[in-house]
Parts: structure tokens; C-alpha cells; sequence
């Protein structure tokens, strides 16, 4: 890799030994994907997805420690994944124990560190940092250093921005010197696609499960998607974008997609339509048929596959301003067909502080609370993320949820028919 | 007895008994449980892999396509070796991704006293050969030796 004068005094220790192990950590990194060059972060915000102050992540305390003392820390401020516990949500005396007590004992300590390193705002705790009411959206053509795998995808795809798909710490490590190795989703090369994705369906695809569906196929490649601007549009407006961030994380998490195009929708495939489509990319063709092979292949978990749910989750990725309003539409219209009052899951929304924030200054807040779903900040992965949560029967529409936890999968209408009315199809 | 050369990511010399994972290896799912409730043998707790689950990983020759997963996967990596629970060399058959790439970096970089030697792109005749408990021999330039 050839460095500048500043990035070589840096890598030499010229501004301290600490600075000068980012500076090899983010060079040895490159060298492991054949980067030539350092480029400037150009975001105004970073992005980290280390939120949790999990005690298995001491060693990476104490690495941040290090940095605090030697006072290397970023011109940039940053936004961080949600908290992992909230008050708000149901939990027993047993769960309670454990997340305060054992799983997540030193999340003050870890947040005293956030603040000291540049956490944005005390309640800049979100996956969708992107959103309007957050504040951290980047422009078209920014370079970043994040890690949140749903956030990279919806930077690089809806916004325009250049980011590669990072672990925790390099995301950290990259905005402390200010620079990035410049391969992958950096370049013009690494943003073409090498799949052709033509959707064929005779409805609108569940966004999640069609992100799964493509996810799955194409794992880290980048798809080019035709078709899918029938259902969608060809502007980003509020419903486009929320449709996005819920496909967007389901293909990064089921798969590991960085960048997706959107024919006639998305930024770059407006600008360059088919020219950015590889040489000899593959064909993937998806219809009615095949998003029901991918539902149904999805693994059930549970101990007892029959069992009554005991919570429902949605909001992973946190839910936009607009899905708060429409579910709140949804959940009041599906309770009045049913004759039921209040849900009959426990019912978890999840949303950004920002989003929440603003979403009680509407009167949906008001009648959300009244049909009895609740509304947190919380990570629901966070959440599930431990043995008592993960043996309980927690149903979700979240891809990403269903990845990672033994959450089980259900579509939109399925969801909304089994909190409001109890089971899937009732 | 069958020799592949693969690319050094993190330089090392050790021989191991292999462990074999012919599908992506999801770090947080498979390091999780052991990190926070103390299994000092580093078991695997991915239920989704049936290669791995429930087998120690602590001191083997973890060998791989590739790591899948949540973005922390390289934080937990790194987080398994500053606790001594890595396996004793990660090999990858393919091209290393940025997660795992990622975590070994941060452990070479910022931990002394931990070794855990990288190799990658040894290709798919390498993981078709190689089964659980055969004796692997990593050299510092990349040479992986199957017996």
C-alpha cells in the first residue's frame, strides 16, 4: 500500500504509539484485500455497532480504554447500535437479574467510554442512524467507517454512500485516523453488480423475505434488481425507504450484501442503469414460487414448535416514523375486525429515541398505547441474545431477528393476524 | 499426507487437529455462549452449524470457507483470543472476509501474548480433503500440511 507523508509519520509514530497501532491495524486490513491507498473519511458522523456493555467484551473495553488514555480519539462524532435493555420491555424478576446483573453489569461503565470517545447525543443509541429525526445521514459519495451491516447496506444502496461492510473496531479505528483502505465497496469496480435479480412476482414481495430470498443466493456479491420499481416506484419516499432499510437488512444478515441497485429507483442504477451490471453476471429469477421455497425452509427452533407465543418483536432494524403510523393504522383496523380491545402477544415496537420522540408527538402514540402494543428503544437482538430469552416463543417479521436468535419468522399480515386475533392465518 | 499453499494473513507456525466447518462459520453465534458463561474450551454454540455445534474449538486448526454474521464478528474473535479461547490457526478456503480478517488483525496488532496463525484462499480441494482430527501443520509462508 503506498501511504501519503501524513499516513506513513503516522503508521512511524510520529503522534504516539497508540495512533500508530490504528494506523497498522487499518493498513494491515487493506493489505488483506489488495488496497493500494488510504482514502479520507468524508461523513460528518460515524456509525459504531458496538452498543452493549456485554462483560464478555472486556478485552474490547479495555482496548477503548487504551485509546482514551492516550487521548487518540476521532475529530468525527459518532451515533452507536441501540441499548440493550429497556424497562419498557417485559421481562421476569429472573430476566431482569441477568441482563442488569450478569449480561449487561457494565453498560454504564461502556457508555462513560462512549461519551469520552464522541457519542453524538446520550440518546444516539439506533441501527438506523440514517433516519431524518437521527441526524447521521450521509450524502451521496461520502466515504464512511462503519460496521452496522443494515446501516452500510442502506448507506451504500439508498443514499449513495461508500462503505464497506466493516467488523466492530475497524469502524472505530477508521474514523480515529480519518482514513479507510481504499477496496470493495469503495470503488467504482466493487460497486457492479454480479448478479441480476429479476423479480417476477404477481404481488408486491414481503420486503423482508425477498431480502432473505436474495441474501441467501448472491451472500456478499452485489445484485442488480429489475422489477422490483413496479411495486415500488421510481421515487424515494418515505414508503420506498422504509421498504429498503427492512429488505436491505434482511440481504446483509441472511446473506452478507453490502450494496444492492434497485432498477429505476436507487441513486447509481438511476444514474447508470444496466452499465453497472459485471460482465457475465449471474441470473437469479424470483417469483411467487420461490419466495414460498424460502419461508418455508426457514428452520422452527422452538423446543415445541406448537407453542403460544409469549412476545411479538418488530423493529429490527428500528422502525421508521412512517411504519410506526401505518402499523398503528394496521394494528387498530385488525383489533376492530377481531372485536379485541388490546393485542393478544405482548407486542414490542422498537424504534430510535429520535423516532419515538417524535412519534409521541403525534396522536398515533395515544392510540398505539391504547391497543396495547408497547414502544422501546431496546435491541431486540441484544434481547434475545442469552439462554432464558432464547428458549422463549418470541415471534417476529424481522429477517434479521429470525438470523441471529431462535425468534421464528412470520410475514406482516401473519404478524399482525397473530396480535391481534391469535394465530397466523386467523 | 497433502501439502496446500495458501496466503498469510497473521504469520505463525503451529500443528493442530483439525476441526472442519464446510459452511460459514457464524462467529458471535459460535463464540457467544462460550465468552459470556465462561467455557474455558470454547464450545461451539451455533445451532445452525452442524459441522461445529457443540465441538470444542479452543486449540484447533478451525478450517473454513469463510466467517458469516453480525458485523461484531471481528470484535469477538479478537475478544476470544484476549480471553485464550481462539483456536489454535483459522484456515479459509477462500479469499478471507472482512470480519475475520478484521478480528485476526486486531489480535495480532494489539494482543502480545497471542498467537493465532491465518492462512487463506488454500482453496476447495483443501476443505473437501480435510476431516475432523487429522494432524495440520501451519507454516510461517503459508504452508498447510493435512496428515
Amino acid at each position: 500500500m503506498i501511504l501519503t507523508q501524513e499516513q506513513q509519520a503516522m503508521l512511524d509514530g510520529a503522534q504516539g504509539e497508540v495512533l500508530a497501532k490504528v494506523m497498522k491495524t487499518l493498513v494491515m486490513y487493506g493489505d488483506a484485500f489488495g488496497a493500494e491507498k488510504m482514502v479520507p473519511v468524508t461523513s460528518k458522523y460515524n456509525h459504531l455497532v458496538t452498543s452493549f456493555g456485554l462483560k464478555m467484551m472486556t478485552p474490547v473495553f479495555d482496548l477503548m480504554q487504551q485509546l482514551i488514555d492516550a487521548g487518540v480519539v476521532s475529530s468525527q462524532q459518532f451515533s452507536v447500535d441501540p441499548r440493550p435493555v429497556d424497562k419498557n420491555v417485559p421481562a421476569n424478576f429472573l430476566q431482569n437479574l441477568i441482563f442488569n446483573k450478569i449480561m449487561y453489569a457494565t453498560q454504564d461503565f461502556y457508555e462513560g467510554q462512549l461519551g469520552k470517545l464522541g457519542l453524538m447525543d446520550k440518546d444516539a443509541f439506533t441501527c438506523t442512524c440514517y433516519m431524518d429525526e437521527v441526524g447521521n445521514k450521509p450524502g451521496k459519495g461520502d466515504v464512511l467507517s462503519w460496521a452496522e451491516s443494515s446501516a452500510v447496506v442502506y448507506a451504500n444502496s439508498v443514499l449513495g454512500a461508500r462503505c464497506n461492510r466493516n467488523s466492530g473496531i475497524i469502524d472505530l479505528m477508521g474514523s480515529i485516523a480519518g482514513y479507510v483502505p481504499y477496496f470493495g465497496l469503495l470503488t467504482d469496480e466493487g460497486r457492479k453488480a454480479t448478479w441480476l435479480v429479476k423479480i417476477k412476482t404477481t404481488k408486491k414481495p414481503e420486503a423482508q423475505l425477498l431480502g432473505s430470498a436474495i441474501g441467501m443466493k448472491v451472500m456478499e456479491a452485489v445484485p442488480y434488481i429489475e422489477g422490483l420499481d413496479a411495486w415500488l416506484g421510481s421515487e424515494l419516499d418515505d414508503a420506498a425507504c422504509t421498504y429498503l432499510k427492512d429488505f436491505g437488512a434482511a440481504t446483509a444478515s441472511n446473506g452478507a450484501v453490502g450494496l444492492y441497485h434497485i432498477e429505476n429507483l436507487t441513486p447509481e442504477a438511476k444514474e447508470q442503469g444496466r452499465a453497472l451490471l459485471a460482465d457475465g453476471a449471474q441470473v437469479y429469477v424470483i417469483d411467487d414460487a420461490e419466495l414460498e421455497r424460502v419461508y418455508k425452509n426457514y428452520p422452527v427452533i422452538w423446543k415445541n414448535p406448537e407453542a403460544k407465543p409469549k412476545l411479538c418483536f418488530m423493529g429490527c432494524p428500528h422502525m421508521s416514523l412512517e411504519q410506526l403510523k401505518s402499523w398503528t393504522d394496521k394494528v387498530e383496523a385488525s383489533l376492530k375486525e377481531a372485536g379485541n380491545d388490546k393485542v393478544v402477544i405482548p407486542t414490542v415496537f422498537t424504534a430510535s429515541p429520535a423516532v419515538l420522540k417524535e412519534f409521541e408527538k403525534t396522536s398515533y402514540a395515544a392510540r398505539l398505547k391504547a391497543t396495547g402494543v408497547i414502544t422501546s428503544y431496546i435491541c431486540p437482538l441484544m434481547y434475545m441474545n442469552n439462554p432464558l430469552c432464547g428458549k422463549m416463543p418470541v415471534i417476529t417479521s424481522s429477517n434479521k431477528l429470525r438470523t441471529y436468535t431462535t425468534a421464528r419468522y412470520y410475514t406482516d399480515d401473519e404478524i399482525l393476524a397473530q396480535i391481534t386475533k391469535g394465530g397466523a392465518n386467523a | 499426507m497433502k501439502t496446500f499453499k495458501g496466503r498469510v494473513v497473521s504469520p505463525g507456525n503451529v500443528t493442530a487437529p483439525a476441526l472442519v466447518s464446510h459452511g460459514g462459520l457464524n462467529t458471535l453465534a459460535s463464540f457467544q455462549k462460550a465468552l459470556q458463561f465462561g467455557d474455558k474450551k470454547a464450545t461451539c454454540g451455533d445451532q445452525n452449524n452442524a459441522d461445529l455445534y457443540g465441538k470444542q474449538m479452543l486449540g484447533k486448526a478451525l478450517c473454513l470457507p469463510m466467517t458469516i454474521g453480525s458485523t461484531t464478528g471481528g470484535l469477538v474473535l479478537y475478544c476470544a483470543c484476549a480471553m485464550k479461547r481462539q483456536p489454535a490457526c483459522m484456515l479459509f478456503s477462500e479469499h478471507i472476509d472482512s470480519l475475520a480478517a478484521a478480528g485476526a488483525i486486531l489480535a495480532d496488532v494489539w494482543l502480545d501474548d497471542v498467537s493465532m496463525p491465518v492462512v487463506d484462499c488454500l482453496g476447495e480441494e483443501f476443505l473437501n480433503y480435510v476431516k475432523d482430527g487429522m494432524t495440520i501443520t501451519v507454516s510461517e509462508d503459508g504452508t498447510v500440511t493435512v496428515d
